[in-house]
């Protein structure tokens, strides 16, 4: 479990479009990593190439190496599907599957894919999945109710128990918080730092005072202007990009004189 | 008229010292719109009187005299804007009895005259046996009309059966590969222009198709229920294809990336992600499909003939749906003399075909409930 990731020259592409240009990045493991940046400067497109969801889009495609522990994921012969399972991904609106229940949904991963599970090791694989999105003790009364009768922030925790249920090495979050109100973003905090325990998390967030809050290292990602490529400016150990950053740039962007 | 202005003086007495709200306007009560229409249908039945009374003629009257009377009305007292509202509030009322005239014609009339021939003995007996003597006989005694749409109900309820069987696989599958992995590429694009050209064929065309091709494969007068039903799956293909992708395309696209992230393959995420979540609307429109092909006539008539025997092997024999029944024994009726047997059981039949496309549109809105994604906490 938890695994890193080493990222090198990499290339992102919208078809002919340049999105993300020449990023070179190493994420640790068991550390939570924030992405920040302004709209639009590929921070969310980047985050999708680290477990090839980038593809998924027509035209989608990348040039350079990412390294899971050093096996690249855009290798000839490796398997999107493979490289999906051990990099999980919370996203930024919460999408539990509407036609399961709250237990089917965190068990999707497994019953999707057709794997038979006895019904105690499914319990069990519930139990301790949901306590690991600190779910449980809200819907412990009602898993076989639709996951879609939860709230925002619930629906979350349950997409984020969904993610860990499938025993990933890495977890990506594509701004897990925007779309929740204060409380829920609390709780999501909370459990990301908790989560930092297991797994290697790398968070795409808006909130500057989030990325500060949750984060041990922080990437800035810019852009040069409209239809230019996003690049990496700056990545440091937060602290320092928030109290001393090296670059003009950066330093505008999170003094909030910018962007 | 009179019978407004007698009523205004009663039944608004203005509350006393009451300070006006500068925002309000004019308003007119409540019993002003009713007593508008009872002077308008009044005034319409006196100059209906006048030129010929006719239902038409005095609805007519009605109509546009309480449509002028309710706008001018409303807008001396309301305002033009209100008046106007008023205006076209009244016309969408009137288009939507206009149109409901038809439907509600159609069920009286089928009701009145099949009523009369509807029992078990219709239902459960075919025409065998029931020549022009027998109506002869029946007419000349009086009795109850012997025969019956038992076989013409069976052969209906298998074609049906088996255009279904055949369209909605295919259907469906044209309407995953359009949603799911054409991508908008020439191949799909080539299937959505054939598609679209299919859902024009005229039926006739399509059952003379079916009759051609199993004509040459196993020679001429290959008429039998399965050539019929694939003519009907010719015409149910294109409305499978356009409700399925419809249905698909509405799949948020979240859904399907969630999928994915978790590690599952896209056809495990189609089959049990997507496919469940527009289950309830691929449902209701394939009923609507059916519905719509099970009055079909013409191609019946070319590919599986015409029979007055059960028979209940759509691979072999001629073979009567009710809507090849009806034809029938309206155009040819068994007793030339005495059509009368003919004709009840004629609408009788329309009668049963009516039930049953109410009997799938319901069985539709009740499979998309069943279907639909739960709700409740």
């Amino acid at each position: 479990m938890a695994k890193r990731i080493d990222v090198n020259a990499l290339n992102v592409y919208y078809s002919k479009f340049l999105a993300v240009e020449d990023i070179s990045i190493n994420i640790e493991p068991k550390s939570v990593t924030a992405f920040i940046g302004p709209s639009g400067c590929g921070k969310s497109t980047f985050l999708r190439t680290l477990n090839r969801m980038h593809e998924v889009i027509p035209g989608g495609r990348v040039e350079g190496e990412v390294l899971l522990d050093g096996d690249d994921l855009y290798g000839p012969g490796v398997d999107p599907v493979t490289v999906r399972s051990q990099i999980g991904m919370v996203f930024q609106r919460p999408n539990p599957f509407p036609t399961m229940s709250i237990k089917d949904n965190v068990l999707a991963g497994v019953k999707l894919n057709g794997k038979k599970i006895s019904r105690s090791d499914a319990d069990s694989l519930v139990e301790k999945s949901l306590r690991g999105a600190n779910l449980w003790n809200e819907v412990k009364d009602r898993l076989d109710k639709p996951g879609s009768g939860l709230s925002g922030g619930q629906q979350q925790r349950l997409c984020i128990a969904r993610t860990i249920a499938v025993k990933p090495d890495v977890i990506l979050m594509d701004e897990p918080c925007s779309a929740l109100d204060p409380i829920s973003t609390l709780a999501i905090e909370d459990l990301i730092n908790e989560l930092k325990s297991d797994y290697t998390v790398v968070i795409v967030t808006h909130n500057m005072q989030q990325a500060a809050r949750v984060s041990d290292k922080t990437a800035f990602f810019n852009i040069a202007g409209t239809g230019k490529p996003g690049k990496l400016i700056e990545y440091n150990d937060t602290a320092a990009i928030f109290s001393n950053p090296e670059q003009k740039a950066t330093e505008d962007y999170v003094s909030g004189r910018f962007g | 008229m009179s019978v407004m202005t007698s009523n205004k003086h009663s039944a608004t007495p203005t509350p006393p010292s009451r300070k006006r709200n500068s925002l309000s306007k004019g308003k007119l009560p409540r019993w002003a719109v009713p007593a508008t229409a009872a002077g308008a249908i009044i005034i319409g039945a006196a100059l209906s009187t006048l030129t010929g009374f006719s239902v038409a003629t005095f609805a007519i009257y009605s109509a546009v005299l309480f449509v002028i009377a309710a706008t001018v009305l409303t807008s001396a007292v309301e305002g033009k804007r209100q008046g106007r509202n008023a205006m076209w509030t009244y016309l969408i009322y009137g288009s939507f009895l206009l149109a409901l005239i038809p439907l509600a014609s159609v069920l009286y009339t089928v009701l009145e005259k099949g009523l009369p021939g509807m029992s078990s003995h219709f239902l459960f007996t075919s025409m065998n046996g029931v020549t022009g003597a027998v109506d002869n006989q029946t007419v000349a005694d009086g009795t109850p009309v012997l025969g019956g749409a038992y076989h013409a109900l069976m052969g209906t309820l298998l074609i049906t059966l088996w255009a279904t069987v055949i369209s909605v696989p295919v259907g469906m599958l044209t309407a995953i590969y359009l949603v799911e992995y054409g991508k908008n590429g020439p191949l799909s694009k080539a299937i959505t222009f054939f598609v679209d050209v299919m859902t024009g064929i005229p039926s006739i065309v399509a059952g003379l198709f079916a009759a051609a091709f199993f004509g040459l494969i196993l020679g001429p007068n290959a008429r039998m229920g399965i050539v019929a039903a694939v003519a009907l799956s010719v015409l149910m293909i294109p409305t499978v294809v356009r409700s399925t992708e419809e249905m698909l395309k509405i799949v948020p696209n979240e859904l399907r990336e969630a999928a994915y992230a978790l590690g599952v393959r896209r056809w495990r995420t189609i089959l049990k992600v997507v496919i469940p979540t527009a289950i309830s609307g691929i449902a209701s429109g394939v009923t609507l499909a059916i519905a719509r092909v099970i009055g079909e006539t013409a191609p019946i008539l070319v590919t599986a003939g015409i029979a007055s025997q059960i028979n209940t092997n759509v691979f072999a024999n001629w073979m009567s749906t009710l809507p090849t029944f009806i034809y029938y024994q309206i155009l040819t009726p068994t007793s030339p003399t005495n059509i009368d047997p003919s004709v009840q059981r004629a609408w009788a039949a329309a009668l049963l075909l009516i039930l049953m496309v109410m009997a799938l549109n319901l069985g539709a809105r009740l499979i998309a409930s069943l279907f639909a994604p739960k709700k409740g906490r």
